[in-house]
């Protein structure tokens, strides 16, 4: 308690030293002998909550096994974990008044699309900038598409750490009863819409669940919105301008209005504080025909085990497929398929006192070994293609993403715009499912567009 | 800034009058507590008042003023926009739709629904068995306690679809409360949160009324609600609006509604707090939810004013 | 017995069923879900079980964020409730003009600290003032929001205190402050504990404070933990929090019941203006 006590105290005196004496940020080699150490880790993951596995990986394993291997050195490093596992929302505006008071956790996990806010805002700085010397031969396990969610305005700010991609997933015995095949792969919205036509005939069964309104928050964007949006050929942010009210967004609220406004959907549901997670447990009780979501669905939602909507037959029950554009060849890049993908990202601290070890520190968490033991023996798309290479194997659906949606996919604009672009968005699909027209819903999203980013910035 | 400055100013008002009034002596002094005893009782007080309370929420009050950002560009170097935000909130539909759900939300739970249900109980509950009577109360008063997150599980297994407690009780369990009938909802819950402070108040003060008035009206044959409105509330008119004062405002700032509803279906049920909180830490957008912080202010400030008034003229 | 006061008994208690019903439905929840296989937002007669228990206590911090909650509204509510009684009852013996004004501002500047907008100048003091991860230091500012309304209703409470008690005790020889510990005090004792009540709830269910002031997970209260009970797509998780919420929910009614029966938990003598 007292040992405890003295650590709350000398961390006190360590951020308020880190917000007095700025001083220190800039030299790149400064302690770089140190012989004692300590770093601090902040994730939004805890033990025994939310990312808990994670969490387990950084307390259990990451922390003795780095401090064993600087003993080995000769240095005394002394690894911290704070542990969060909140809302996100919460997660962003504790670390960002860390960030802006000078303080905070020398290695930070944040989600990737919050890089350009907080690189704008000086929270954070190009990892160059912060540690020097950036060579590290992990950079060539990690894919060039993956190291973009590191990037911002061209620059490198920190190292991903794992992806994901988004798919339709079907119910296959719903689709046997609906007489629609367990191979299904949809090559236009049409077919996904007579798709639900077909299901829409069972009784008790919602056909569609395409993620809307501003209760389900990022999910309505990035299941939703985004996904359709890059099936009508231009993403939300294209040649340095938001899109307005264009052809393209009016297609996309089009295709809600079809869902909503014809039956195939449940607009009650979107609007519910719990929807998505109710929309989970509908499908998991085979209730729900289609449902667009990323892998996280398959490993964490109806997986068998430790779901949270478990579904003893996932293997067999639960089809996927690409999302297919508009119509053929109609997708952004003149694809017939599309998807996007997200994931998070480690950066270091430019406020840290040891940057050289902080850097140290930051590729051993991105070892080959390290990354393959922070799955614990389940598989996820890591960030390291060796990694993923041994552990998908015995994952078809995850081997799928790997192989089919990542070379299709595309990633959100990381601007600090993006978060009121997205909400906006979400918006429109609000106004759509609760009865206005796509043409109003759009004229209603570009005023706000227009209101959060500026006249100039919107297309 | 009229309002930060109309704040600030008659904020020092008071201390100064608190400063002159101990030094002339302190008037009436029953206790004999002595004018120095009586600083030092009030001074830890106001001492952990001024740092950890008067001191932020001024800041806050000049944040209000700015285009703070918690990310973005705009954090990098905020700068002071006046009354900008002010204008921009009373120009938003979204602040409008938010002020008027607060009132109503504050009229019908707490002005209405607390008072109404709070004194009818302390009334009834009277002339029952003590027995009945500590059930009942404790009941209201576990509504009260229980923390607000726990609350919320609560009232999701009544109002939640198909499977919520309300919609079996009624046979419609395809009706999903909170989405439609989000503020109706609302209400109902604050009612069944904050009756017990009510109750609690009113039991009270209906204590204070002398027996043998009330045995007078029963002897004139007076119906309960004459007996009500021409004794008891001559009694109790202070306890009503103290009462009504303090619900009001904790209503109108009561964040709960964001556990149930966050606000939504599309802001249908955005109460002030809820609001500003979403523009605080969804959107970042510190000077501009200051802002309303300060107009909330206003607000509770305006309630506090006709209960001054009305408590003036019962004087 | 007339028939009508018949029906007017038979309606009284139908009128007493419905609200207890009222009051007592939404608790079921507590009663069923933690020992439900299968808990969901719903209520239904369990499937007996007593795994989400085994499971809850599993959790490497419930009970270390219940002592920590603990240590924190202890805290809070002491200090709220010692100095709202000092202060109250100077303010209400001693005049002191523009009294009743100051009050209702701190009242007023209270609900811009509780709310969300005031965090940045929160934590940027608590920073400068080195008690970022210091229980006692969040303990100090959720006491700092409580003040004022605990003043404003304590106060009313020693108004009603017989002044003529406080004469007589002086006659004797007694000090302000045996005057106020063996006179003022026992008599407003409902009064008290009630503010004793009021605090400790109010700072039980506090999140957002302790979320941003305390790092240490060990060192997290209840209302932080509760937060992180959702997996990393924002689901909730039903085997833990139903079990927890129980839990969390315990102390909170140990404390009424305990305040209730040891001193009454009413407005004793109750608010005036």
């Amino acid at each position: 308690m007292r040992r405890t006590k003295m650590f709350g105290l000398l961390a006190v005196c360590g951020l308020v030293a880190g917000c007095l004496g700025q001083t220190q940020e800039g030299d790149q080699a400064r302690n770089a002998d140190a012989k004692e150490i300590t770093l601090t880790i902040v994730a939004n993951a805890a033990q025994g909550g939310k990312n808990a596995r994670g969490a387990n990986w950084l307390q259990n394993w990451v922390i003795p096994k780095f401090t064993e291997q600087q003993k080995a050195k000769g240095v005394t490093a002394t690894i911290k974990f704070e542990q969060n596992g909140t809302g996100d929302e919460d997660f962003k505006t504790k670390v960002a008044l860390d960030l802006k008071t000078g303080g905070g956790g020398d290695i930070i996990e944040i989600d990737g699309i919050w890089l350009g806010e907080f690189a704008q805002s000086g929270g954070i700085k190009p990892l160059a900038d912060v540690v020097g010397d950036t060579s590290w031969d992990g950079w060539d396990k990690i894919p060039k598409a993956v190291q973009g969610l590191g990037e911002f305005d061209g620059k490198r700010y920190g190292v991903p750490m794992g992806t994901d991609g988004r798919v339709l997933f079907f119910n296959k015995k719903l689709f046997a009863q609906a007489g629609l095949p367990a191979d299904w792969q949809p090559r236009s919205w049409q077919d996904v819409l007579d798709a639900g036509a077909r299901l829409k005939s069972l009784p008790g069964v919602t056909p569609l669940q395409l993620n809307a309104g501003t209760a389900m928050g990022e999910a309505t964007t990035m299941q939703g919105v985004l996904p359709a949006l890059v099936g009508t050929g231009k993403p939300i942010y294209d040649n340095g301008k938001w899109q307005g009210d264009s052809a393209n967004v009016k297609d996309v609220l089009g295709l809600y209005q079809k869902v909503y406004g014809g039956g195939l959907g449940d607009p009650v549901l979107q609007q519910e504080a719990n929807g998505r997670q109710r929309s989970f447990q509908l499908f998991s009780e085979n209730k729900i025909g289609v449902l667009m979501e990323s892998d996280y669905f398959w490993r964490s939602v109806v997986e068998p085990k430790n779901g949270v909507a478990k579904m003893a037959d996932r293997d067999t029950a639960v089809g996927w497929a690409l999302v297919p554009a508009k119509q053929s060849k109609a997708g952004v890049g003149g694809q017939d398929f599309v998807s996007m993908s997200g994931g998070g990202v480690r950066v270091i601290n430019p406020n840290t006192k040891y940057p050289k070890q902080a850097w140290e520190f930051m590729q051993f968490l991105n070892s080959a070994e390290a990354v393959k033991e922070s799955l614990a023996g389940t598989a996820q798309l890591t960030q390291r293609q060796d990694v993923n290479d041994q552990v998908l194997k015995g994952d078809p659906m995850l081997t799928f993403i790997a192989e089919k949606v990542l070379p299709i996919t595309r990633y959100r604009p990381g601007l600090a715009n993006y978060p009121k672009v997205s909400a906006a968005l979400q918006q429109a699909t609000a106004d759509v499912v609760s009865g206005k027209s796509p043409d109003e819903a759009a004229q209603a999203y570009r005023a706000a567009l227009v209101k959060a980013v500026g006249e100039e910035n919107v297309g | 800034m009229n309002g930060s400055f109309v704040d600030l100013a008659s904020m020092k008002e008071p201390f100064v009058d608190l400063v002159r009034g101990l030094g002339a002596g302190g008037g009436m002094d029953s206790a004999g507590l002595g004018v120095r005893k009586a600083v030092g009782f009030v001074a830890p007080a106001l001492l952990l008042i001024g740092v950890f309370l008067v001191f932020p929420a001024l800041w806050t009050l000049y944040i209000g003023i700015t285009n703070y950002q918690l990310t973005g560009p705009a954090a990098a170097s905020p700068q002071v926009v006046g009354l900008d935000n002010v204008v921009e909130a009373v120009r938003d539909p979204l602040f409008t739709n938010s002020l008027w759900l607060t009132a109503l939300f504050v009229l019908f739970s707490a002005v209405v629904g607390q008072n109404l249900l709070g004194f009818a109980l302390a009334w009834l509950l009277r002339s029952v068995s003590p027995w009945l009577r500590r059930t009942t109360e404790g009941l209201v008063l576990l509504s009260w306690i229980l923390p607000s997150t726990v609350v919320a599980f609560l009232w999701f297994a009544v109002l939640s679809r198909d499977t919520g407690t309300l919609g079996l009780l009624l046979g419609s369990p395809e009706t999903s409360w909170l989405v439609q009938y989000p503020m109706t909802s609302l209400i109902i819950f604050n009612i069944w949160r904050g009756t017990a402070f009510s109750m609690l108040l009113y039991t009270s003060a209906l204590a204070a009324v002398p027996p043998s008035q009330l045995e007078t009206a029963r002897l004139v044959g007076a119906s309960g609600w004459q007996t009500v409105r021409d004794v008891v509330f001559p009694h109790i008119r202070g306890h009503v609006l103290t009462n009504t004062l303090l619900i009001s405002l904790w209503t109108a700032n009561d964040f709960t509604p964001f556990l149930l509803t966050s606000g939504g279906p599309n802001h249908r049920s955005e109460v002030l707090p809820v609001l500003i909180y979403r523009q605080a830490l969804e959107g970042g957008q510190l000077g501009y939810a200051s802002a309303m912080s300060m107009l909330l202010l206003v607000g509770n400030l305006v309630i506090a004013l006709v209960y001054l008034r009305l408590l003036r003229r019962r004087a | 017995m007339s028939p009508l006061w018949i029906v007017r008994r038979i309606g009284f208690y139908v009128l007493i069923t419905v609200v207890l019903a009222f009051f007592a439905v939404p608790m079921l929840w507590l009663a069923s879900a933690p020992f439900d296989s299968k808990p969901g937002l719903g209520l239904r007669w369990p499937d007996w079980t007593f795994s989400n228990v085994s499971a809850t206590f599993a959790h490497p911090y419930t009970l270390s964020s219940l002592v920590n909650s603990l240590i924190l509204c202890v805290i809070a509510t002491v200090v709220t409730t010692v100095l709202a009684s000092l202060a109250a009852y100077a303010l209400s013996r001693v005049r002191i003009p523009g009294r009743d004004l100051l009050l209702y501002l701190l009242l007023l500047l209270s609900s811009v600290v509780t709310g969300t907008a005031a965090m940045v100048p929160i934590f940027v003091m608590m920073l400068q003032l080195g008690l970022i991860n210091s229980q006692f230091g969040t303990a100090l500012v959720i006491a700092g929001g409580m003040l004022p309304a605990a003043i404003f209703i304590l106060k009313d409470f020693v108004d009603a205190v017989p002044r003529s008690y406080e004469e007589s005790a002086r006659v004797f020889g007694a000090s302000p402050w045996q005057v106020l510990g063996h006179v003022v005090l026992p008599v407003a004792r409902p009064g008290v504990a009630t503010i004793f009540v009021w605090a400790f709830v109010n700072a039980w269910g506090n999140f957002l404070l302790p979320f941003l002031l305390l790092r240490d997970v060990g060192q997290q209260p209840a209302a932080v933990l509760l937060r992180t009970l959702y997996d990393e797509g924002g689901s909730a998780n039903l085997t833990v929090i139903p079990v927890f919420s129980l839990l969390y929910s315990i102390p909170v009614v140990v404390l009424y019941l305990f305040v209730s029966k040891r001193y009454g938990f009413r407005f004793h003598g109750g608010i005036k203006s």
